[in-house]
C-alpha cells in the first residue's frame, strides 16, 4: 500500500489491483472514520477525500491498520442485468473481432463481471471481465446521445448507460433495468466490486 | 418567492453540493466559490449550506414577492434593488415587489445570492445543487422561474453590518501541491508550471478550467489506470495543457494529476475570467 497526497484534504491510495482496492473500499466504508467525506475506489488506488480540518497524517496512519474483509463483495450472488441483444453496433463488433454476431453476444452474456468502478456519468458502472475476444476500440467519433438502458463495449470493460448521454462505446444491446433513480437508496444499482451478470431476452 | 425575470450567461441554485457520492459517479457539486457562499449566507444569518443563486458574470434581474433580507457576494456586482445602488458583501433589505438587479462584475466571475431562509427547491440526494456535468439537481434559470424561500422564523439575528472583502488580484497566485501523480512528468515539469504564466481560455466552465501556456511533458508513456480525482486537481491530458477540476468535475480521470491546489485557493480558482492571466506557487 503506498498513500500519495492528493492536495491538502486527500490521499491516493494505491493498491495491488482492482480485487485490493475493492477491499480496502469496503474496510473503509465499514470503519467510518472521522473526517473522511469520500471514499472512491478506482481501477488500483483508493481516493480516500477528508474534510479540509482532518488531520490527513494520522489518516495516512489509520489505512494501513484496516481490517480488510476476504470478499469485497461479501459473497452476495451477481446482480443480473435482462439485456436484449439488438444494438446498432453488433455486426461492427462481430467484423472487428473476426466473430459471428452470435458469438458476440454468446461471450458477453456468458461471462461473470465486477464493477471495477464508477465514474462518467451517475451510476455508469466500468465492468471488468469482458472476454479478451471483444475488446474493441471505441468508436472514432462518439455519438451525440446513446439511449439509457444502452449495453456497450470498449476496451476491457462493458458496461451500460444509465440515462441518456453522449457516449463513444459499441453498442451491443439494451436492458430496461433501471441502473440509476435517485429516489431510491443508493440511486445507483451498481456499486463498485458487485458482481454483474448480463442474462440474455429475446425481448423487453 | 422570486421570480426570475433575466439571466446573465448562466445562473443555477448552489448550496454545498453533494459529497458522500463520488464512488456512485456523482460529482460533489455545489458552489464554486464555496467561501462566497458561505459568506453570503452567514450575513443573512443563514446556516452555510443553504442554497443560494450562482451567477456567472451577473446581469440578471429578480422581481421578489415577498419581503426578504438578501446577501450578495463573489464577484463584485453593481447592486440595485428598486434603482437605488447597494453595497455587495452586506445584507439588504429587500420590499415586496421591489426589483433586484445585478449588473456585470468589473472583475471576477461568479457572483452568490443568499437570501434569508435559503432557496427551498426540491433536494436530489440531499442538495438542491444544479449539476451540469450530469444533469441532477434543478435547470439552470430562465426567465419566469419562481424559487420559493424557506422559513426563516427559526434564524437567529443578522449580526454584521458589511463584510470586508479585499479586490480580486488582477493576476491571481493559485498555491499547489504536487502529486498525485508528479512522477508521471518531467522532473522540470513543476518548474515550467510555476515559472511561467498561464492564460484561462474561453471553454472553461464549472466542470474545469482549461489553460493554455507552457505544455508540461510526460517522463512516462502509456495510460495511468482511472482514479477517483479531487476539486482543484490539474489533470493534465496528452496536450500536456492542464486543467483545473471545478465544483462540477467528473468523479474519476484516465489523465495524470501532476499538483492540486490548496482548499484555500479553490475561490480564486472559481472567479478565474477567460482571458485572464494565472500564476501557480507550489
Amino acid at each position: 500500500m503506498r498513500i500519495r497526497r492528493a492536495g491538502d484534504a486527500a490521499l491516493l491510495v494505491e493498491t495491488d489491483g482492482l480485487d485490493a482496492a475493492h477491499r480496502l473500499d469496503a474496510a473503509l466504508r465499514e470503519a467510518d472514520l472521522p473526517g473522511v467525506v469520500d471514499v472512491v475506489p478506482g481501477e488500483r488506488t483508493v481516493l480516500v477525500v477528508a474534510d479540509p480540518s482532518a488531520d490527513l497524517d494520522r489518516l495516512a496512519a489509520q489505512l494501513p491498520g484496516l481490517p480488510l474483509p476476504e470478499d469485497a463483495g461479501g459473497g452476495a450472488p451477481p446482480a443480473e442485468i435482462p439485456v436484449v441483444y439488438d444494438g446498432a453496433d453488433l455486426d461492427e463488433v462481430a467484423r472487428l473481432t473476426g466473430l459471428s454476431r452470435e458469438e458476440v453476444v454468446v461471450k458477453h452474456s456468458a461471462a461473470t463481471y465486477t464493477v471495477a468502478y464508477l465514474g462518467f456519468s451517475p451510476g455508469f458502472g466500468y465492468l471488468t471481465g469482458l472476454d479478451p475476444a471483444l475488446h474493441v476500440a471505441r468508436r472514432e467519433s462518439p455519438r451525440t446521445a446513446v439511449p439509457e438502458g444502452s449495453v456497450a463495449i470498449a476496451g476491457p470493460y462493458t458496461a451500460v448507460y444509465p440515462s441518456r448521454s453522449p457516449g463513444g462505446w459499441r453498442l451491443l444491446g439494451r436492458s430496461g433495468l433501471a441502473l440509476w433513480d435517485v429516489t431510491r437508496d443508493p440511486p445507483s444499482l451498481l456499486r463498485p466490486g458487485m458482481r454483474v451478470r448480463f442474462l440474455r431476452e429475446e425481448s423487453l | 418567492m422570486i421570480e426570475v425575470v433575466r439571466t446573465g450567461p448562466l445562473a443555477t441554485v448552489q448550496d454545498l453540493g453533494r459529497p458522500g457520492h463520488a464512488h456512485l459517479g456523482v460529482p460533489r457539486s455545489g458552489a464554486a466559490d464555496e467561501k462566497a457562499l458561505r459568506l453570503a449566507n452567514r450575513l443573512v444569518a443563514n446556516p452555510e449550506d443553504a442554497a443560494g443563486v450562482e451567477f456567472t458574470l451577473g446581469g440578471s434581474v429578480l422581481r421578489f414577492h415577498a419581503r426578504a433580507w438578501i446577501a450578495v457576494t463573489g464577484a463584485p456586482v453593481p447592486l440595485r434593488i428598486d434603482g437605488r445602488a447597494f453595497a455587495t458583501n452586506a445584507p439588504c433589505h429587500v420590499r415586496s415587489g421591489a426589483v433586484v438587479e445585478l449588473g456585470t462584475p468589473p472583475a471576477g466571475l461568479r457572483t452568490y445570492l443568499a437570501v434569508r431562509g435559503g432557496i427551498a427547491v426540491g433536494e436530489v440526494l440531499g442538495s438542491r445543487s444544479t449539476d451540469l456535468l450530469s444533469g441532477l439537481g434543478p435547470a439552470p434559470l430562465t426567465p419566469g422561474d419562481r424559487l420559493p424561500v424557506g422559513p426563516v422564523q427559526d434564524l437567529g439575528d443578522m449580526t454584521v453590518d458589511i463584510a470586508p472583502a479585499p479586490p480580486l488580484p488582477e493576476t491571481p497566485v493559485l498555491r499547489v501541491l504536487p502529486g498525485p501523480r508528479d512522477d508521471w512528468f518531467r522532473p522540470d515539469a513543476l518548474t515550467v508550471l510555476t515559472s511561467n504564466p498561464y492564460t484561462v481560455t474561453q471553454d472553461s466552465n464549472r466542470v474545469g478550467v482549461r489553460l493554455d501556456g507552457p505544455p508540461l511533458a510526460r517522463r512516462r508513456e502509456g495510460e495511468l489506470s482511472s482514479e477517483g480525482m479531487v476539486i482543484g486537481s490539474l489533470q493534465v491530458p496528452p496536450s500536456g495543457l492542464p486543467i483545473i477540476f471545478l465544483a462540477d468535475h467528473p468523479t474519476t480521470g484516465g489523465y495524470p494529476v501532476i499538483a492540486v491546489l490548496t482548499t484555500a485557493s479553490l475561490s480564486d480558482a472559481a472567479q478565474l475570467r477567460p482571458g485572464q492571466e494565472i500564476r501557480f506557487l507550489l
